[in-house]
């Protein structure tokens, strides 16, 4: 039981270093706008360097937030929400859970009509 | 190969046995995939169907097993069947990794202009949570299967 929490904090603190970065948040936007994207599509539109993106992009990996698969000579990137799911899940319980989407809900409304008045 | 639309990777301390069980196994699958079963024979050619597991035993998906690898690998086609003509294809992966199973799920081949790619990506990462809990802790995320009872439901919209 010990071992098995001390794994799953390992996993998790993976999960946090790498989305505590706002260089792979912007990758991970990128990926969700769209899937299967090759490290020099990725690179387009981005300040980094292509060594930095893809430094960036295997701590993604490692952290199980960026899937892969190989075509041909190329690798295609894509999100795998997965993982931010698993965190979610751990505070945002049953009951909760309509209550934060409504509080959600409202603040994007809120932020709309902010938006039509400027 | 096309190019896969979708891919989802995760790490199940478990067997893949046991893996293979939970996602063909209707007893199982009712537990974790918002209250539906996943029914077939789980041979190539064979019918697969996602179905209600209350008294109405309504399909929510429908399809055909493509190849069926036991305890590997898993190919099905993926249709609503309102609309049977909009096939798309799932794959489940199976592979152990030093003490734990990787699952790999990719959906792709969608049909040009199908919005099944997003009525499916917001679901896929609740079920696949859910599986993972079920098969770690014994029991499935009560919230994720309500959640994913909701994503299946949206798929059928």
């Amino acid at each position: 039981m010990v071992a098995y929490n001390a794994h799953m904090t390992i996993d998790d603190d993976k999960v946090y270093k790498a989305l505590a970065d706002s260089s792979r948040r912007q990758l991970l936007d990128r990926l969700h706008q769209q899937g299967g994207l090759t490290l020099s599509e990725l690179c387009e539109q981005q300040d980094m360097t292509r060594q930095a993106v893809s430094k960036h992009l295997a701590l993604l990996e490692a952290a199980n937030l960026v899937a892969t698969v190989k075509r041909g000579r190329e690798k295609l990137h894509y999100l795998n929400a997965v993982p931010i799911n698993d965190i979610y899940m751990r505070w945002i319980g049953k009951f909760e859970q309509k209550q934060v989407q409504a509080l959600f809900n409202l603040k994007q409304a809120l932020k709309e009509d902010h938006h039509d008045e400027t | 190969m096309m190019k896969p639309e979708l891919i989802y990777t995760t790490y199940i301390r478990t067997t893949p046995e046991k893996l293979w069980h939970a996602i063909t196994n209707p007893e199982f699958t009712r537990q974790y995939w918002g209250g539906n079963e996943n029914v077939s024979d789980w041979i190539p050619g064979a019918k697969w169907a996602h179905i209600s597991g209350d008294e109405q035993r309504a399909a929510r998906i429908i399809g055909q097993v493509v190849e069926s690898v036991p305890p590997k690998r898993l190919v099905l086609t993926w249709a609503d069947p309102a609309d049977e003509a909009d096939i798309s294809r799932v794959t489940f992966q199976i592979e152990s990794v030093d003490d734990e199973v990787r699952l790999d799920v990719i959906h792709g081949d969608f049909r040009p202009g199908s919005d099944m790619v997003n009525k499916v990506s917001g679901g896929w990462p609740r079920v696949l949570s859910s599986l993972k809990s079920f098969l770690e802790t014994g029991k499935a995320l009560k919230s994720a299967s309500c959640a994913a009872k909701h994503a299946a439901t949206e798929a059928l919209v």
